[in-house]
């Protein structure tokens, strides 16, 4: 398994770990639902728990963009430079 | 690859409950006989899982008004209200939710998942912002996909996680509306409204309560949360359902905001379907009017629920922290949930069996639904049967659990 050095992939697993009450191993390029059996519900409470980490607002209306772990950290840190 | 391969995860969930229990999906009633009780598989049942909060669905005078409608306004209305006009029913409706709640202006829909999906779609659009409550309804969720606004949630019965979320987006623009139920209907707790009210001031949004389990069961007159702890004022827009303790099916919107009626040349799932025919208006028409005139139904459905609970917290079973119709327990796992709920209906007793991710916390719940109908001899039957029951499966062992409100 590749070494994950990106600091908002590595927020995302400390997030999916504290949701989901789970060791969770990711990179970049996991597929959320199949690789780490995130359903959709999970998955918006993940994303509740980077806001508050973040302290960001990530409308759930754009994970439709989502299916990897890097989507997601992508559409993070796009939200963050724009603030 | 079939179509239908995208679903096989829930194809074989469902298969590995079916092969446990009967279908708790699809639960084929015999006949029902009362709003109380039905007959499965030949035998008699106490029906405890149906939302039938006043017990309407047989009043003598709703029935008798169906069938008058039915007779001189024919079966069905073939179309929409835009297409096919309105008949003076749809209109009696609209003018007595108005009266009833004391607001400018009603909008029937057809389904009360149909008033959700038009009303926030509506509201609010692109560079707009929805805040939901994190345990919102299917229908919530559905409606802020049809829409164009940006959703947030925020964490369940929280109004300080309200606030924050909305001191995030204080500096974007477009207007913020907050959707809060007023009872939420797996386990029954109610939204701390006032607190979500001084919130919406503080920050400057709108507050939309769906009302669709609390209304004829909360306030002095029967109209819900926002009646119960006097925050009407404070609450733009009500939804709510006739499919619960109005006895028939459909849904509605009430407000005072200006320009209301265009909702009904722009709002996609009330002029796209067609409107709900003369007797289920006439049935709904009857069932508004008995709620104002025989407030001791409400007051028998608390008496009824403060039995329920307090049997069932009494035998050791995971209820929740508070009283309310909807009166849940708490299953440690889905296997005893499924086990249970089948020796329930076997013995005569029908409920519903809540499974993840329609429950917080990812917990299996048996959810009851008392009704004013029930007689105190029904739900000791009740008490008595979960008891048995759970005593069988050993779900009374070691401490009892409280379910999460």
């Amino acid at each position: 398994m590749q070494l994950v050095t990106d600091p908002t992939v590595l927020e995302v697993a400390k997030a999916a770990e504290a949701v989901l009450e789970r060791e969770v191993l990711v990179t970049a390029s996991s597929d959320i639902s199949r690789d780490l059996a995130v359903d959709s519900l999970a998955l918006m409470n993940i994303v509740m728990e980077l806001e508050d980490r973040f302290d960001i607002s990530i409308p759930i209306d754009r994970l439709s963009e989502v299916q990897t772990v890097g989507d997601l950290a992508a559409l993070i840190d796009n939200i963050r430079n724009k603030v | 690859m079939a179509l239908l391969d995208r679903h096989a995860a829930s194809r074989d969930a469902y298969k590995a409950l079916r092969d446990t229990a009967a279908d708790p999906f699809g639960v084929r009633f015999d006949a029902v006989i009362s709003p109380t009780e039905g007959v499965v598989d030949g035998r008699p049942t106490i029906l405890l899982g149906t939302n039938n909060y006043l017990g309407l669905t047989f009043d003598e005078a709703c029935v008798e008004e169906s069938v008058r409608a039915v007779r001189e306004r024919g079966t069905g209305t073939t179309g929409s209200r835009i297409a096919n006009g309105s008949y003076e029913g749809h209109v009696e409706l609209e003018r007595a939710l108005e009266a009833f709640y004391g607001r400018q202006h009603a909008m029937v829909f057809t389904t009360g998942y149909q008033a959700n999906l038009g009303v926030l779609s509506t509201l609010v659009g692109r560079g707009d912002h929805l805040l939901l409550d994190a345990d919102s309804h299917a229908s919530i969720y559905d409606g802020s996909r049809l829409g164009h606004a940006e959703v947030t949630r925020f964490r369940h019965n929280d109004p300080e996680d309200l606030y924050k979320r909305l001191r995030r987006l204080k500096d974007a623009p477009g207007e913020k509306l907050i959707v809060v139920e007023g009872i939420y209907s797996m386990v029954g707790d109610v939204a701390p409204l006032r607190e979500i009210a001084a919130v919406k001031r503080e920050m400057g949004a709108y507050l939309l309560v769906d009302e669709a389990h609390s209304m004829g069961v909360l306030g002095a007159t029967g109209r819900g949360l926002a009646e119960e702890v006097a925050a009407e004022a404070d609450v733009d827009v009500i939804v709510g359902t006739f499919s619960k303790s109005l006895g028939s099916v459909g849904g509605f919107c009430v407000s005072d905001m200006d320009d209301f009626d265009v909702m009904r040349i722009v709002c996609r799932p009330y002029m796209f379907t067609a409107s709900l025919p003369p007797a289920v208006i006439a049935s709904t028409l009857g069932a508004l009017r008995r709620i104002q005139e025989a407030p001791e139904l409400r007051h028998r459905l608390h008496a009824n629920a403060q039995h329920l609970y307090d049997g069932l917290t009494a035998l050791g079973l995971a209820t929740g922290p508070t009283c309310s119709p909807i009166v849940a327990v708490t299953m440690p796992d889905q296997a005893v949930a499924a086990a249970m709920w089948n020796l329930l209906l076997q013995n005569g007793v029908y409920l519903n069996l809540a499974l993840p991710p329609a429950t917080p916390d990812n917990r299996p719940l048996l959810r009851s639904s008392v009704s004013a109908a029930h007689s105190i001899e029904q739900l000791d039957q009740v008490i008595a049967v979960m008891g048995k029951v759970a005593r069988e499966l050993g779900v009374l062992e070691g401490e009892p659990k409280r379910a999460l409100g």
